[in-house]
């Protein structure tokens, strides 16, 4: 009897705390996509919450890909995406909802490579990167190290850093079989640490235990690091933007939201996490 | 007056005492020990109708539950069936390319441009670099052809859904730690059912068995951070991350597992076959080996396929310790991607009726139909075998 009880007591106890949130009348905004954004999507969530404590934000990671598709099925408000979304995506959003989507800018970064602290290479081209990736250089003596092989780190293809570099750096062509796909940049950055020979890319903001090499246009052009002052000129090859994508123009808190992220407060979050602001 | 029957010496003493005491009993001739009479009762004879069941609204109701309960079980397992295929089926119809229509040419709506600020650029270079080929959402078709190939690139122009790497790259993990797990679990419970001394015993298995509470995530990440950097070290090979550090990871997690079923098989052997054999002059571990083991070889198997099954399905730790590349070689030193990781990876990026969620469903129909085919064996095995066997089969 006293077990009934007390099963009774939990089950009510749990669904009063759930109902509360619908009963006070919160606004519920959900937040997936892209994992170089989900540092700066929850330092921006938990900012706004703590000043507006009727809003309740949900952000989770999983990859561009996998904000955009929540967003085709229509499990999130916002995706948060480091690539642009694809026309074949807007159309499947447009069979769904009849509407295009709406992108919004919402920081800039800087695509990093990363190599080992104790890596002797400073600099390489787009062509390098390209041809290292797809596997055509395989030993880092042809880009200026020594006689070792390379080890490739990439991301899983649920990722808009991986289809970014692909767009942009491998103009298109297959990763190399041999590239290791690790979950995160965090991921990419930890493997590279441990690995003397390994490469890897990724956003700007994660860097430890590794360098970041300077990128050059081709092998005539200077070399530039990816930091504020080159990203803003241009002058850093690689660079993107960070999107938020929704299905419709914004309004009501979701519209509230998104201004105060692309207004100074949102910006200053930007910097902090290690990324750059938009203006 | 009562005669004496030769069949009921002591009743008919009894009667004889009662008799002489003067208390009046009933006639016993007809009566025996199936029905009883007491006294005071009617007497009755014992008839068919008794037999019969009484309907009781309580024990019907507990029965009807119990087997609404079993048949919601086998019901969940038929279901899980019907959907995995049901999701899967679409690739033998075949799918075309789908060519992005309308929206190519209609231009993206933009929210917040004015607070972008002017610069030269990221936006030049996003114009001078970006080109339209169409990378993610392509969608390609998952003919034979392509799935027999050997490279797996499901997010590209011409997306390959090449599976072979990625069954290769399972197998090679699994059979790496079941080579791993299998003598250390076995030799420990041979160890435990036939060397130990009781004390051990109590301690041993469940300390073996709380390993198997270890989730499977806490062991990937702990590979990932210590325990790879101590392999390479030790070894020296060259990829980090591959299916040798991957199978030793998973053996942490299959060792339980057979080591549970080794162990009861093992238990279960009859005492008088290892008594035998140490009457006749063997020394303990020849008993174990050359007697309790072979004895116990249909459960022993049935513990190893079990575990296969166990290895061959598990996500995390390979998600996280063989470096994910979808290469295909015999070498295990190299990173191996397998059908698992993939699916656990890709899973939530895919949108459902794509061709790349068709044949992540598809992964996941070959790997449920072969686990499932290996438990129904190693059951079935353990059930006709090892039951026969000691029933005297």
């Amino acid at each position: 009897m006293r077990s009934i009880m007390m099963k009774n007591a939990v089950l009510i106890v749990a669904s009063a705390i759930a109902l509360t949130s619908v009963l006070r009348g919160e606004e519920k905004i959900t937040v997936k996509g892209s994992d170089t954004m989900v540092i700066l999507a929850q330092r921006w969530a938990e900012k706004y919450m703590s000043a507006h404590p009727d809003v309740v934000i949900q952000v989770t990671g999983g990859g561009s890909g996998t904000g955009i598709s929540a967003l085709i099925n229509g499990t999130t408000d916002i995706c948060n995406a480091s690539r642009p979304i694809k026309p074949s995506e807007r159309d499947k959003l447009k069979t769904r909802y009849g509407s295009l989507g709406v992108e919004i800018k919402s920081a800039r970064d800087g695509l990093s490579v990363y190599v080992n602290e104790q890596s002797p290479v400073k600099e390489l081209s787009l062509q390098q990167l390209k041809d290292i990736y797809t596997s055509k250089t395989t030993n880092w003596k042809d880009v200026g190290g020594p006689d070792e092989k390379i080890i490739l780190y990439g991301r899983e293809n649920n990722s808009g850093t991986y289809v970014y570099f692909k767009d942009n750096v491998l103009l298109g062509d297959d990763y190399s079989s041999s590239m290791q796909s690790m979950p995160g940049t965090a991921a990419v950055v930890n493997a590279v640490a441990k690995d003397k020979w390994g490469i890897g890319y990724g956003g700007a903001a994660y860097g430890k235990g590794i360098r970041e090499v300077k990128v050059k246009k081709d092998e005539g052009s200077p070399a530039y690091a990816p930091t504020l002052e080159n990203i803003k000129s241009g002058n850093y090859p690689i660079s993107r933007f960070l999107y938020l994508y929704v299905k419709n123009r914004p309004t009501g808190a979701l519209k509230q939201y998104i201004d105060w992220i692309l207004n100074d407060e949102g910006q200053k979050i930007v910097s902090e996490v290690g990324y750059f602001p938009i203006r | 007056m009562l005669t004496a029957k030769a069949s009921e010496p002591s009743v008919r003493s009894k009667v004889d005492k009662t008799e002489a005491e003067g208390v009046r009993l009933p006639a016993l001739s007809t009566k025996s020990f199936a029905n009883p009479v007491h006294p005071g009762s009617p007497v009755r004879r014992f008839i068919k109708a008794d037999l019969a069941k009484r309907f009781r609204l309580d024990e019907f109701l507990a029965e009807k539950l119990i087997t609404l309960v079993a048949f919601i079980s086998l019901a969940t397992i038929v279901m899980i069936f019907v959907f995995v295929f049901r999701e899967a089926a679409p690739i033998f119809s075949g799918k075309s390319v789908v060519e992005a229509t309308t929206t190519q040419t209609e231009p993206m709506e933009t929210y917040g441009d004015e607070y972008v600020g002017k610069s030269g650029g990221a936006a030049n270079s996003q114009n001078q670099n970006f080109i339209s080929v169409e990378t993610a959402g392509a969608e390609g078709k998952a003919s034979l052809s392509n799935l027999l190939s050997t490279t797996w690139q499901p997010v590209s122009s011409q997306p390959k859904y090449g599976i072979v790497p990625l069954v290769v790259g399972s197998l090679k993990v699994t059979l790496l730690a079941i080579l791993f797990a299998a003598p250390i679990a076995v030799l420990a419970a041979l160890f435990t059912s036939s060397f130990a001394p009781k004390w051990a015993k109590e301690i041993l298995k469940p300390a073996i068995e709380v390993l198997a509470g270890f989730p499977s995530v806490v062991i990937g990440f702990f590979t990932l951070v210590t325990l790879a950097t101590l392999l390479q070290d030790f070894f020296g090979y060259q990829f980090r991350l591959n299916a040798f550090v991957g199978g030793a990871a998973m053996s942490l997690a299959v060792i339980p597992i057979v080591y549970t079923v080794a162990e009861d098989a093992l238990a279960a052997v009859p005492r008088y076959m290892s008594e035998a054999s140490l009457a006749l002059g063997a020394t303990k571990w020849q008993t174990a080996f050359f007697v309790t083991l072979p004895a116990a070889t249909p459960g022993v198997f049935a513990a190893l396929l079990l575990g296969f099954g166990r290895a061959f399905g598990e996500t995390m730790i390979v998600l996280m310790a063989t470096g994910n590349a979808a290469l295909l070689s015999l070498n295990f030193l190299e990173p191996v991607r397998t059908i698992s990781a993939t699916i656990g990876a890709e899973m939530a990026e895919v949108v459902f009726g794509d061709t790349h969620y068709t044949v992540l469903y598809f992964l996941g129909a070959i790997l449920f139909v072969f686990t499932f085919t290996l438990n129904v064996v190693a059951e079935v095995f353990v059930r006709q075998r090892l039951l026969k066997r000691f029933r005297g089969g």
